[in-house]
């Protein structure tokens, strides 16, 4: 409380933190290339083995043109299997939240679908929607399914006692008591969901792209992989990491900017 | 900021006409009665103060009138106008219980929103002028003090309206500067209300209610009601309030020596 009142605080630590977002990323990724130059020279490994990063700076420049190609695939497939996971994960916790009978029926199934491996259902997939983006879309939004309807479901579940027993004082109708309380109290843990969903939403269409694919890095890689390309193979991963966070910041930014009432104890108030 | 002093009819406006009756009243949780054979009449208009230990069942008698405590539940309440007391109840908690979404006006309206009503902004500005916080109507609850949440809160429950208003430790979260000044503002503005206040605070119970009740023992008995002379709010420093509050505090004291024989 005593830090928000005063508004230099808030002024300094905004822009401390302005400022670490922006370095904190490029300090990582400096320190993970001098480690993997530092493991290059120490364990002597052959190219084919463990490429140099000069090595794939340069495979990354001459084939830019390919890799670049390949990632519009991946990317939307798991930007597409993102929001379509989401949305099912949405579809799933509110009707699970509302009635008790839902859930009874509904839980145990999520808990099986949980329980396959999705290694073993990527080949299903890729028989019964094909080797086009359909089969990379399901299987991302099956990775991200889970994560969205636990935490939104946890969010609809704990909604303050206290504004439950105000909303039926007021004589609050069920629907309106979920749209204006229940729904957007429950919106941080939703968002909680959905940043773990970000970061696992790739991993869903690379294992999609292995199983069955003409297009994509996942694809790609398999591909240099078989041809000791390794060089290529390294270029694939980076890509695939620099997407990733680029995409988890852009989603933490606007879930951000979209609740800025949410308690943060990080976050200064304005 | 300022509290100003025009449309003093706003608290009037639907003043309480009918008796409560509440008879033979029972909750129990887990098999164990939290107080049985209750009675307790509120009279139309009246200020009633429920005073007691912490978990004596103050706020579950609070509760049972508003229709918030469910399970193990027996009694009646009766209103002397044969009207049902559902949707006849404004309620105020402890926690200001503001949504942090949603503006200190946009609070204020909730009832009308929930119920699917057009909200009434123009009385909803006027209240929270009468709270004193007219400027702060557009800010968000997590920029407000303590004070000014629990005046919003006020402003909250006199926007429903209702004849009765039920009131569980609304200011004991305060400090004793700012819960004078709220009880001042409630006194005035829910004159002509039936109110229930519950608190912990013998001196608030005398410097607001009309009767004040001592609930005490497990099971939670009534004892007979205090009723110190002279409107509301009344002045801490009166002397036969300060006696009242010694017999209040010897009925709490005497129990505490009770429980632990």
């Amino acid at each position: 409380m005593t830090d928000q009142n005063n508004p230099h605080t808030n002024k300094k630590s905004l822009s401390e933190r302005r400022w670490l977002i922006l370095a904190r990323p490029l300090i990582i990724i400096v320190a993970l290339i001098a480690t993997w130059q530092v493991l290059v020279i120490v364990t002597g490994a052959p190219k084919y083995m463990l490429p140099p990063p000069a090595d794939v700076w340069h495979t990354l420049l001459a084939r830019h043109a390919v890799l670049l190609d390949h990632a519009q695939y991946t990317i939307a497939e798991t930007v597409i299997g993102l929001f379509a996971g989401a949305a099912l994960g949405t579809l799933a916790a509110i009707p699970m939240a509302l009635f008790s009978t839902v859930r009874f029926w509904l839980m145990p199934i999520l808990l099986v679908s949980q329980a396959i491996p999705f290694f073993a259902l990527a080949p299903l997939l890729v028989l019964w929607l094909g080797f086009g983006l359909a089969s990379k879309i399901a299987m991302a939004a099956l990775i991200i399914f889970f994560p969205v309807t636990v935490a939104f479901f946890d969010g609809l579940s704990r909604t303050e006692t206290g504004w439950l027993d105000l909303a039926r004082t007021m004589g609050a109708s069920r629907w309106r008591l979920l749209t204006h309380i229940r729904l957007p109290a429950a919106l941080p843990a939703f968002a909680s969901g959905f940043r773990v969903a970000t970061a696992v939403a790739p991993i869903g269409a690379v294992i999609g792209e292995w199983v069955g694919s003409s297009h994509g890095l996942g694809y790609l890689m398999l591909h240099a992989n078989a041809r000791v390309q390794i060089d290529m193979v390294f270029a694939c991963l980076l890509i695939l990491c620099a997407f990733s966070i680029t995409q988890y910041f852009i989603v933490d930014r606007v879930l951000r900017a979209a609740l800025p009432w949410q308690p943060d104890s990080l976050k200064p108030v304005r | 900021m300022r509290s100003t002093e025009h449309a003093p009819q706003m608290a009037h406006n639907n003043p309480a006409r009918f008796d409560i009756t509440l008879r033979a009243a029972r909750v129990a949780f887990n098999g164990a009665d939290i107080f049985h054979d209750l009675d307790l009449t509120l009279q139309a208009g009246s200020f009633t103060c429920l005073l007691g230990p912490s978990g004596v069942g103050k706020s579950t008698l609070l509760r049972y009138f508003a229709g918030l405590v469910e399970g193990d539940v027996s009694g009646t309440i009766t209103c002397s106008d044969k009207a049902p007391l559902k949707d006849r109840v404004a309620y105020m908690a402890q926690q200001d219980l503001l949504l942090p979404w949603r503006s200190v006006l946009e609070n204020v309206v909730l009832g009308a929103v929930l119920r699917n009503e057009k909200p009434d902004y123009e009385k909803a500005s006027h209240l929270l002028t009468e709270v004193g916080l007219s400027d702060a109507a557009n800010l968000r609850p997590a920029e407000l003090s303590g004070g000014m949440k629990q005046r919003a809160a006020l402003a909250r429950t006199l926007m429903e309206d209702r004849p009765v208003v039920l009131m569980d430790e609304p200011f004991s979260a305060l400090d004793p500067l700012n819960r004078l000044r709220l009880q001042e503002l409630a006194a005035r503005m829910l004159r002509g209300k039936t109110v229930l206040l519950v608190t912990h605070d013998p001196l608030e119970a005398l410097r607001l209610g009309d009767r004040v009740h001592v609930l005490s023992g497990s099971p939670a008995r009534l004892q007979d009601a205090i009723t110190p002379k002279g409107q509301s709010p009344r002045n801490i420093a009166d002397p036969d309030i300060l006696a009242q509050q010694a017999e209040l505090l010897g009925q709490l004291g005497a129990d505490a020596s009770e429980g632990a024989a």
